[in-house]
């Protein structure tokens, strides 16, 4: 029998609904791959392979009463533990909400299991999804299964903040997961490891039951093996949800049935201030061919102007931690998590005490900072300015749009690094987000597919970003490339 | 601009985070440089921009005007919306004594 962990979404649902195996058989296999992966990758918080085969019973009973199955009838799937789960330990990988156990399921998780998959457990992440190397969990780092070709065995970072996400997906250890991104914290992780994975346009993702870091920018999406099974599961994910404000009233596409890689008649924009001074040439390499790829599927190439690009971290920097050092003010010591009551404490010292001890130091940097920005005197220079700044970001993007229907980039400036390379330098870390970050502050659909591997043997990705509302275009460039690049590397199982 | 020890320990103590000596001695440096990294924000001629405060354009809701409308976030949930307290008692969060 093939090894059923071998298979994406796709390859399971169809099989799953053919007969070919059962979804119990499937919840096993990767249940296993989860539990022999975890002492070394550490991608799980919480492994739920109860849950799993619950899920996988169900789906056979409905298939065995020739009921439907839904869109991802029989897969089991790794869910983020930022998103909350009713009765499953939810932490935003932080101390401060271990052991909180929500009451409630967040309308993600809700619809997915709607649609017939199943949860493996919850998934390992920078702590409040604040990071790019998943470095800033209470929970510990998650390890890349990927290691460089030079015979040295050096833990590489998996990418963040989704990193027991990318993990999860690269090493087997489930099909797909859920990611969340507000930074760039489905695509960089997903280029890291040498997986797909798309952050839709703000607003079609419902962010309730999520937990929020930046409420402007926090948008969930899948990431899985190829362009086909993101644009399942995005599928089964969105949808208008009256409890999210800013969830967009628009019919769910079916993007799957959309999918094409003939690109004639399209225009695909190559922006000139992402080639940088001193980029690295595998990057530089890797993004040439993407354009060829693209060429070669039909479409046609130009040249576009985002002059603001170099503006896009600096803004993301401000407003970022500005709505972080908000929506973090909730955890109080009162009504969930952690409780740190010194001896003949009043509520005030309850509340630096709970939060000097729950909140990790990056978490803490960031509140902070945000702090700062929107106090009394500053918050016109800081955050007034940079929500301008995001104005003109935003339009750059509008009018480079009037020539081009995406636009093709570099997900990342390099591969993986090592564990600990950058943790000492707040700076250096947030700069591997620079690709990812302006298609963010616009709110876009941008996505990550794999495109090929640096001289070190690690994964690059190329990013495509579209217009808003524009999934299926996005997803269509990312199918253009996917048959071109044939990628078909994977880590050679060490754990 | 640049932000001192007293003025660190100002916003600590604004965003309710305990902070000890040494560990604010280590932040200001930290926070110097990622200010002094977005201040080139200053550069941007922003005249006649509006700040953004919709990212996609959409409008804000109503939702019907009927009690408990939607019966998730609806009232009458009071032992689950306490079952995740470090302290409760008779129906309330419980908290260290407020009023002397």
């Amino acid at each position: 029998m093939t090894d059923l962990t071998e298979l994406g979404v796709a390859a399971i649902r169809d099989g799953v609904a053919k007969g070919d195996f059962t979804a119990v058989e499937v919840a096993e296999a990767f249940n296993a791959n989860v539990a022999a992966a975890q002492a070394a990758l550490n991608a799980f918080i919480v492994a739920t392979p109860d849950a799993a085969i619950e899920a996988a019973r169900a789906t056979d009973a409905r298939r065995a009463a020739g009921q439907p199955l839904g869109k991802m009838g029989g897969v089991p799937i790794g869910m983020k533990d930022l998103f909350a789960t009713k009765g499953v330990q939810t932490t935003a990988a932080s101390h401060i909400l271990e052991g909180f156990k929500p009451e409630y399921e967040s309308t993600v998780s809700q619809n997915l299991w709607n649609a017939g998959a199943g949860m493996l457990g919850k998934l390992n992440l920078d702590q409040f999804a604040m990071g790019s190397s998943n470095e800033t969990s209470y929970f510990g780092n998650v390890i890349s299964p990927w290691r460089r070709n030079d015979g040295g065995n050096a833990a590489m970072a998996p990418g963040g903040s989704s990193g027991g996400s990318s993990v999860a997906v690269s090493a087997r250890l489930a099909p797909a997961a859920t990611g969340t991104d507000t930074g760039g914290s489905i695509r960089q992780p997903a280029a890291f490891t040498g997986i797909s994975g798309i952050k839709p346009t703000y607003g079609r993702c419902s962010r309730w039951g999520i937990v929020a870091f930046a409420s402007s920018l926090d948008q969930a999406g899948p990431m899985a093996r190829d362009v086909r099974d993101c644009a399942i599961m995005l599928e089964a994910m969105a949808g208008f949800d009256p409890k999210d404000a800013t969830s967009l009233d628009l019919p769910v596409p079916e993007w799957e049935a959309g999918l094409s890689g003939d690109l004639k008649g399209k225009k695909v924009g190559v922006p000139v201030e992402y080639r940088m001074d001193g980029m690295d040439a595998d990057v530089a390499a890797s993004w040439d061919r993407g354009i060829e790829w693209l060429r070669d599927a039909g479409a046609e190439i130009v040249e576009v102007s985002l002059p603001h690009t170099k503006y896009a971290l600096p803004a993301y920097y401000i407003i970022a931690p500005a709505e972080a050092s908000s929506n973090l003010a909730r955890y109080d010591g009162v009504r969930f998590g952690l409780r740190d009551l010194p001896d003949g404490a009043g509520l005030q010292d309850m509340y630096a005490a709970t939060r000097a001890a729950g909140f990790g130091a990056e978490v803490k940097r960031r509140i902070l900072i945000g702090t700062y920005v929107l106090s009394a005197g500053f918050y016109d220079a800081y955050y007034t300015q940079a929500q301008k700044v995001r104005t003109l970001i935003s339009q750059d993007f509008k009018n480079a749009f009037t020539r081009c229907d995406v636009i093709l980039a570099p997900t990342a400036p390099t591969a993986a690094f090592g564990l600990g390379e950058k943790t000492d330098d707040p700076l250096s870390m947030y700069l591997n987000d620079v690709f990812a970050v302006p298609a963010s502050l616009a709110g876009l659909p941008a996505m990550s597919v794999p495109a090929g591997l640096n001289r070190e043997g690690l994964p690059l990705g190329l990013q495509i970003i579209g217009k808003a509302f524009d999934e299926q275009g996005v997803l269509n460039a990312g199918l253009a490339i996917e048959s071109r690049a044939q990628f078909s590397a994977k880590p050679e199982r060490w754990w | 601009m640049s932000v001192d020890t007293a003025t660190v320990a100002k916003i600590a103590a604004l965003a309710r985070i305990k902070v000890g000596e040494a560990e604010l001695e280590a932040m200001v440096p930290e926070l110097n440089g990622i200010l002094a990294w977005v201040e080139q924000l200053g550069e941007v001629d922003v005249t006649g921009v509006e700040p953004m405060t919709a990212v996609i354009e959409n409008h804000l809701r109503l939702r019907d005007d009927v009690i408990d409308a939607d019966p998730l976030t609806a009232g009458g949930k009071r032992d689950a919306v306490l079952a995740n307290a470090p302290a409760r008692q008779d129906g309330f969060f419980g908290v260290p004594k407020v009023i002397e």
